[in-house]
């Protein structure tokens, strides 16, 4: 009987996540994006142990060129670029990591019992997501900061409360396209209750398109605060890349250095971001898995 | 034979009130299932034939509260499920199960058969770990699948396959009462015998009572003891199986069995086809409901709504003209 | 007398890669279709009956799919060797196709007049004020009912039963010689069902075109079709004359098909019977093994249809099966 004996062979159990990365290192871009982002994370862990030192401290002359002293040149201060740039690693990728799960955890809530419950939760809420979408996002943080004074935490809450628009969005829609999938009705029928519809049975489902929207908004949380920080609404005690380009940005005539580097520092981060999103963006659309 | 009453449902109505046009209109209301009421022998099959947009769907979910009725019962085994609170109609439903017409939705595509088997045992509390696991193989195999598929996600199986696997998943409580939503039209032809069979096999073994809803009455003819059809939210006639097909006598229901495809020869290109499609259920017609498309229909069947009577024994029928 | 073929596939293997390796999706495909003629082409899911029809049409997705050898000859031309423009002609010109989701094969932004009418006019050189009075005409001619106002409609307005006789009057919008309908009415109610038949059958009467209809329900087919092909596993494994199949069945696999179709009886009686099954499923494409690939499935199967494939043997005028028991099933 060979032929029953292959059909069985056939079908085997699939592993999902490791068909997930089989498809996220085929692509190329992709790797390269997990690549960038390995070195910044490495940066800003190890980078204090291998080159020391305090990023406000002024070691230097004033705008000494990169050179053999200091390898990325010193600011108008006599700050070590290369110091604040490992220093600022850190920085930027805490603020633009907790700002992005705070964006998460306000959307992705937000989203679900709009999605979920529909009628006039879905009303309210979408009404309230409609109110923060119309604001200008920038000038919005910018009133929200001035309001008080700035510090890391308020500018994380800051980036989250103007960021969480379009999340919510997207976790409605994926939740009113699968709510209606009959193995929900199905889970109904026996007896489920919403909570744990909605957490184990939707949200699973929902999740690709999800994360992919959860790296993306790395990238703009960073690229949020470098802008903060650049107007002179960042924490001042927090040495941070757009701090960095902030502080100098009215020496950019005569020393290059302390603004292109922070500056590359951040353009390397988001790119990274951006196609290690790209990358998940493909390696989870199941169409693309196919064959 | 065992004549019990299973399930009673009396006078079901349901009403879905949808988005109005325009701001100043009128609320429009669907009319989803008006006033429909059958009995169901304990261990028996009730076929609910009609068109897609008839409301068999509808009442279906209704006789679960899946769908809220408007008023009415449903009483099953003694309980008038309408009456239930929220919790206890959760602790109920491991005696109502239902199975589903598309076996490719129907499951979810995260979780693996053995997974999905066993969802309404965690959800109802049924049982140890262990002893969940173990009914899980047990009813792989009672449906026809082997144990160690429970491992595969819903993709790696065929059509009916999965279906076998919904079985198995509407069977893992011990239900009394399944609701059969059209389980075997997205299947092939093939295939579709199987699980009839299968589900026959079952119904004998476990003693369970069927609510079967088709548009196919071939299909409904060889599954189900009693007969109900179903036109615009209404049920037009209603008999048991062998009564039913000796004497057809609704219009609606002559017209679904001619449009049954034969392989005889003689019935071979001889339809009287119905014209056109089933009337919004938003903005039924006077009347009988079915007078639009009815080719005997005369005025009276344009003002009066035909009373469903019974004809002869156990067979009933809303029509002014038998 | 012998008639001229108006398609004639021959030969026709299509291989697959897949991450298992490459797969054999039809396999050595002989058909033919004379005008004029409805040829029904049955079997079960994953038999490779659509990929017939998208050879033909030349819809399949190169790669991962490959067309390994044959021909498939519309008037004589080979269809395979044509560029992909000329294809572009043919395609919805001299052979138009339906597909089963009348709900997903029309483009919900666009009204219906417009999809007809591009059609028209793709194929056609005729100005707008032309087209959509082809348009109003096709829609008439399929039974919509006030085309006037449909052709403004958007395809989520209508039923499942008028989407699919969109799709008709599309795909007929050009005269062309062969429809291709496949599973059109599986999505359908019964009811329906009947109707959307009727109307094929009226527009074949009318306007001479050959129809290849693709369904896994034998009913359908006796209803509808002059000749059938029952396909299994990707190979064609009987053809002849819908009632001389009907009533004579000699695979093993089309008494299956035949005899598992509930029939509706005027007295049921009032005990329940059992309904003829095939057991098992359909085997995946990538694990036939040698021999008859129905063998695993079918009650008759002796040692040989495990070790070769049974060729095609004539068991009657225009009948043709593939089995080593031909002989002694009848």
């Amino acid at each position: 009987m060979s032929n029953r004996e292959k059909t069985d062979a056939a079908v085997r159990p699939d592993r999902p996540l490791a068909e997930l990365w089989h498809m996220f290192f085929a692509n190329k871009a992709a790797v390269l994006g997990l690549v960038l982002w390995l070195l910044v994370i490495t940066t800003a862990v190890f980078g204090l142990t291998i080159h020391p030192g305090d990023p406000f401290a002024m070691v230097g002359a004033p705008m000494t060129p990169p050179g053999e002293e200091f390898l990325l040149g010193t600011d108008y201060l006599g700050r070590d670029v290369l110091t604040g740039i490992i220093h600022g690693a850190s920085v930027t990728l805490a603020i633009g990591f907790s700002a992005t799960v705070c964006t998460a955890i306000i959307g992705v809530t937000i989203g679900v019992l709009a999605g979920y419950y529909g009628r006039w939760v879905d009303n309210l809420l979408m009404r309230v997501t409609e109110f923060f979408q119309v604001l200008p996002p920038m000038l919005f943080v910018m009133v929200l900061i001035s309001l008080f004074t700035p510090s890391i935490y308020l500018i994380v809450l800051a980036i989250a409360v103007v960021s969480w628009t379009g999340m919510a969005r997207l976790a409605r829609a994926e939740f009113l396209k699968i709510k209606e999938m009959e193995y929900v009705k199905a889970e109904r029928a026996m007896g489920a209750r919403n909570a744990s519809i909605m957490a184990k049975v939707i949200l699973p489902n929902a999740l690709p398109p999800l994360i992919v929207a959860i790296a993306l908004n790395v990238g703009t949380a960073i690229l949020f605060e470098a802008a903060l920080s650049f107007l002179g609404l960042g924490d001042p005690n927090a040495f941070s890349w757009g701090y960095m380009i902030g502080s100098s940005r009215e020496y950019i005539w005569d020393s290059w250095w302390t603004i292109t580097f922070p500056g590359f520092a951040i353009f390397l981060t988001v790119l990274g971001v951006s196609l290690v999103g790209d990358g998940l963006n493909d390696a989870l659309n199941p169409k693309l898995r196919e064959l | 034979m065992n004549s019990e009453v299973s399930l009673k449902v009396d006078n079901l109505r349901t009403y879905f009130k949808v988005r109005r046009p325009h701001l100043f209109a009128e609320q429009p209301t669907v009319y989803a299932v008006d006033g429909v009421s059958f009995e169901i022998a304990s261990g028996r099959t009730l076929g609910l034939v009609g068109e897609s947009g008839c409301g068999k769907s509808t009442t279906a979910f209704s006789v679960l509260r899946l769908v809220e009725p408007t008023s009415g019962s449903v009483v099953l085994k003694g309980t008038d499920i309408c009456r239930l609170n929220e919790n206890d109609l959760r602790n109920y439903r491991r005696h109502m199960q239902i199975i589903f017409q598309d076996p490719y939705s129907s499951m979810n595509p995260r979780t693996t058969a053995g997974e999905i088997i066993r969802t309404p045992l965690k959800i109802l509390k049924i049982g140890t770990p262990e002893e969940q696991h173990e009914r899980v193989e047990e009813l792989l195999s009672l449906v026809g699948l082997r144990p160690e598929q429970k491992k595969l996600y819903p993709h790696q199986f065929s059509g009916g396959q999965r279906q076998r696997i919904c079985v198995a998943r509407a069977l893992a409580p011990n239900p009394d009462f399944i609701v059969c939503d059209e389980p075997v039209s997205a299947l092939d032809v093939a295939i579709q015998s199987q699980i009839l069979n299968l589900l026959a096999r079952l119904q004998r073994e476990f003693g369970l009572t069927y609510l079967f809803i088709s548009h196919d009455m071939a299909v409904v003819q060889h599954i189900c003891d009693e007969i109900a059809v179903m036109y615009l939210g209404r049920i037009v006639e209603k008999a048991d199986r062998r009564s039913l097909f000796l004497d057809v006598k609704h219009p609606y229901t002559k017209a679904l069995l001619s449009a049954v495809p034969s392989m005889d020869k003689e019935a071979k290109r001889s339809s009287t086809a119905l014209k056109g499609d089933v009337p919004s259920p938003m903005d039924p017609p006077s009347g009988c409901h079915f007078h639009t498309r009815c080719p005997f229909a005369e005025k009276r069947c344009s003002m009066e709504i035909p009373e469903l009577r019974e004809v002869h024994p156990n067979h009933w029928v809303a029509c002014h003209l038998v | 007398m012998k008639q001229e073929s108006l398609l004639q596939v021959k030969g026709l293997s299509v291989d697959f890669s897949t991450k298992a390796g490459n797969v054999r999706v039809l396999n050595q495909l002989d058909l033919h279709l004379l005008p004029g003629e409805a040829l029904g082409i049955v079997g079960e899911s994953g038999c490779g009956k659509s990929m017939t029809a998208l050879s033909i049409m030349r819809l399949v997705p190169v790669p991962p799919g490959n067309i390994a050898t044959g021909q498939i000859l519309l008037n004589g031309t080979d269809v395979l060797q044509l560029t992909e423009s000329e294809m572009e002609d043919i395609r919805g010109n001299e052979i138009s196709m339906i597909f089963q989701e009348p709900m997903t094969s029309l483009n919900p932004v666009f009204t219906i007049g417009t999809q007809v009418s591009e059609n028209i006019r793709r194929h056609q050189s005729k100005n707008s004020a032309q087209a959509k009075e082809k348009t109003l005409q096709m829609l008439e001619a399929v039974g919509i009912p006030a085309p006037k106002q449909r052709i403004n409609q958007y395809p989520h307005e209508l039923s499942g039963g008028m989407r699919q006789r969109i799709m008709i009057a599309m795909a007929l919008s050009c005269q062309p010689s062969v429809l291709i309908a496949d599973e059109p009415t599986t999505a359908l109610d019964v009811t329906i069902q009947a109707q959307i038949f009727e109307l094929l059958r009226q527009i074949q009467a009318e306007m001479g075109t050959s129809v290849i209809l693709i369904t896994h329900d034998m009913s359908v087919i006796a209803e509808f079709a002059d000749r059938v092909a029952v396909m299994y596993a990707g190979r064609k494994i009987e053809e002849g004359l819908v009632r001389d199949i009907i009533d004579n069945p000699r695979h093993p696999y089309t008494q299956g098909l035949i005899n598992c179709v509930p029939v509706l009886k005027t007295d049921p009686g009032t005990e329940r019977v059992e309904l003829n099954e095939i057991p098992g499923v359909v085997p995946s494409m990538a694990q036939l093994g040698t021999g008859c690939s129905f063998a695993p499935r079918c009650h008759k199967a002796i040692d040989r249809c495990y070790e070769e494939v049974p060729p095609e043997v004539t068991v009657g005028e225009n009948h043709c099966a593939s089995c080593w028991r031909v002989g002694e099933i009848a």
